[in-house]
């Protein structure tokens, strides 16, 4: 197979996708960090970001719920495209939950007020019912004894997975993760990993910048790679980890494995 | 294994030297470590010694409690503290009817009531906003009259009700709109921005005693013939707005020390920005600048005693009327140190109170 000739990058099977990327570039002042990026996420689908830093993977996540904006090319969301109209954006934010590296966790409210806070506001559920939906992603998360504490008294792994439950308490359409698990010890990037394993088993639509392999294998339905603001590649775990076609992607293959 | 070597064995008990513990040790340390902090400390017992027992010889010893102010100078020996209850009414109350003085009284033990009762956050509930309503409200009847009481002038305000006034709404109305201007400063629309900016640099800009000036004589040029505002109204205008603007400085710093991270955060929720703000960013910034915020409260309550220039009576401006009596004049060093006590009684509650709303708003991050 030529090596640098992939278009398509598995968009085509796609049918009925909840986000579509066409053409879209974005610029920090001068800087192209985001060059001409084509991507169909398909419901249920499963798809991890990887790539050196400073390649856009995360500027990329970050435009779909428009914490950063594009400049050219078309963002749709679940039939809604991403415009300056800030309802259409907290809209889709309200369906699109995010996962920091960095948890982002509201310090100055207990867990299970971190977790409601969405609910109750963006969704106007009753608090007692907000309440229960609460309860129930913390015991998913398994941490529901917790949930009277404050976010400086748990771990970090502990506070990530509290920060997957505030997102899961919105019902979102899609998960996005930025590298969640970068900022943790290692010891408790499993806790946090195998959450997100329980979530894919549910069927849950996920965009993941990791750089743990392990989980891209077990999990995506696809691996894409990121250099220098483009997608340089796609494809399933499998070929994409045994038969990578890009030199690029075979000498960042070489780096982390 | 064996025991002795997983037990570990106590070393030989030590005490620690005599020369590091107990009141020589302490002495050692902190007064004496070094020649020179031995000879500060000398010098600091000496300026005690030729200070503190005269004061006190002065203060207490030698004072006169009740006595009228001729006896008192006849005398002249020690404090005459007998001016504060000879004229503890005029200078609480000013020139509010002498018959009537229990209503500012009673106002003030009610406002000082509120405060208390609002200190506690067990209390923080809407009945509170409730009960601040029918206070003021009778807060007002019993300063203005009406109800069957006899109507007083503003004009004829004064004393601690009137530097209360000035300062608890001063300090109440100037901190939202401080809030206000400091969200305005931040804001993407160049309008709003700048109007912000102008504002707060301009009045910053200014002294206090400029603006209550410009309150009390520029102001009502530009007003209508005989349309008057109410002088204690513009005063505490001026003083509102002038405390609003370095409040909001305070709040906006604390705005900038927030991590992008919780706006983002807040934000791919789905929080529109009343929301983002109102919940998630200004309940930690305020938290973090509520040290610099108190004391721009109590240097905005000391400054209301620059009323007395706009020839208000205030506390400190009753005082000093005390003092232009012959029969008192002299003894301003007792008045003073009456007034001080009573400010800083007030400051200190604030700061503790202050302090008290850190701890208890202290999550652990």
């Amino acid at each position: 197979m030529n090596s640098d000739v992939q278009t398509d990058f598995g968009n085509e099977a796609i049918e009925d996708p909840i986000i579509e990327i066409s053409a879209m570039h974005k610029w920090f002042g001068e800087f192209h960090v985001l060059q001409d990026i084509n991507l169909k996420v398909g419901r249920q689908e499963r798809i991890v970001i990887c790539g050196p830093s400073g390649s856009g993977k995360s500027t990329l996540i970050r435009c779909i719920n428009r914490l950063e904006e594009h400049q050219r090319g078309q963002i749709v969301v679940d039939g809604i495209e991403l415009t300056n109209n800030i309802k259409n954006i907290e809209k889709i934010r309200a369906e699109v939950g995010m996962v920091f590296q960095h948890f982002n966790l509201f310090p100055h409210l207990t867990i299970v007020d971190n977790l409601t806070l969405g609910p109750i506001w963006v969704r106007k559920v009753p608090r007692k019912e907000a309440e229960e939906t609460a309860m129930h992603y913390l015991e998913k998360v398994r941490i529901a004894e917790q949930a009277k504490k404050y976010p400086g008294q748990l771990s970090g792994g502990q506070q990530q997975r509290v920060a997957i439950a505030r997102s899961l308490c919105m019902a979102p359409k899609v998960m996005l993760f930025d590298e969640p698990t970068s900022a943790l010890d290692p010891e408790m990037i499993k806790e946090v990993l195998d959450v997100m394993i329980d979530l894919a088993r549910e069927g849950m639509t996920m965009i993941v910048v990791t750089h743990e392999m392990g989980f891209a294998k077990s999990v995506a339905h696809r691996v894409l790679f990121m250099d220098y603001g483009q997608i340089v590649e796609a494809n399933n775990p499998e070929d994409f980890f045994n038969n990578p076609r890009h030199d690029r992607t075979k000498l960042f293959l070489s780096q982390i494995l | 294994m064996s025991a002795e070597q997983t037990d570990r064995q106590p070393v030989e008990e030590l005490k620690p030297p005599a020369a590091s513990v107990g009141v020589l040790g302490w002495l050692r340390s902190n007064l004496f470590s070094t020649w020179y902090n031995s000879l500060l400390t000398l010098a600091v017992v000496y300026l005690l010694w030729v200070s503190v027992p005269p004061f006190v010889q002065w203060a207490f010893v030698e004072s006169f409690w009740t006595a009228s102010g001729k006896e008192c100078l006849e005398a002249d020996s020690g404090a005459c503290w007998s001016i504060i209850p000879n004229n503890i009414r005029f200078i609480m109350f000013g020139f509010y009817p002498y018959q009537e003085q229990w209503r500012p009284g009673l106002a003030v033990v009610l406002l000082v009531g509120l405060l208390i009762f609002s200190q506690f956050r067990r209390n923080w509930k809407k009945s509170l906003l409730y009960y601040w309503l029918v206070g003021l409200v009778v807060m007002g009847i019993l300063m203005k009259g009406g109800l069957g009481l006899a109507p007083v002038e503003s004009t004829k305000w004064g004393g601690l009700p009137l530097t209360l006034l000035l300062s608890v709404f001063g300090l109440t109305a100037a901190y939202p709109l401080g809030i206000v201007l400091a969200l305005g400063r931040q804001s993407r629309l160049p309008a709003i921005r700048s109007l912000c900016v102008v504002y707060i640099e301009l009045i910053r800009g200014v002294p206090l005693i400029s603006l209550l000036f410009m309150s009390s004589v520029v102001f009502p040029l530009f007003l209508p013939e005989g349309v008057t505002v109410n002088k204690i109204l513009r005063a505490q205008v001026a003083i509102i707005l002038f405390t609003a603007a370095y409040i909001a400085e305070v709040v906006r710093g604390g705005l900038q020390g927030m991590a992008r991270g919780q706006y983002e955060a807040a934000e791919s929720l789905g929080l529109n920005y009343y929301q983002t703000m109102r919940l998630i960013i200004l309940p930690q910034a305020l938290k973090i600048v509520i040290p610099p915020s108190v004391s721009i409260l109590i240097s905005a309550f000391k400054d209301t005693s620059l009323v007395v220039i706009i020839a208000l009576y205030d506390l400190l401006k009753t005082t000093q009327a005390v003092l232009g009596n012959p029969e008192w004049m002299g003894f301003s060093a007792e008045a003073y140190i009456f007034i001080a006590l009573v400010y800083f009684v007030c400051c200190y509650y604030l700061s503790s109170f202050s302090r008290k709303i850190e701890r208890e708003l202290d999550t652990g991050y």
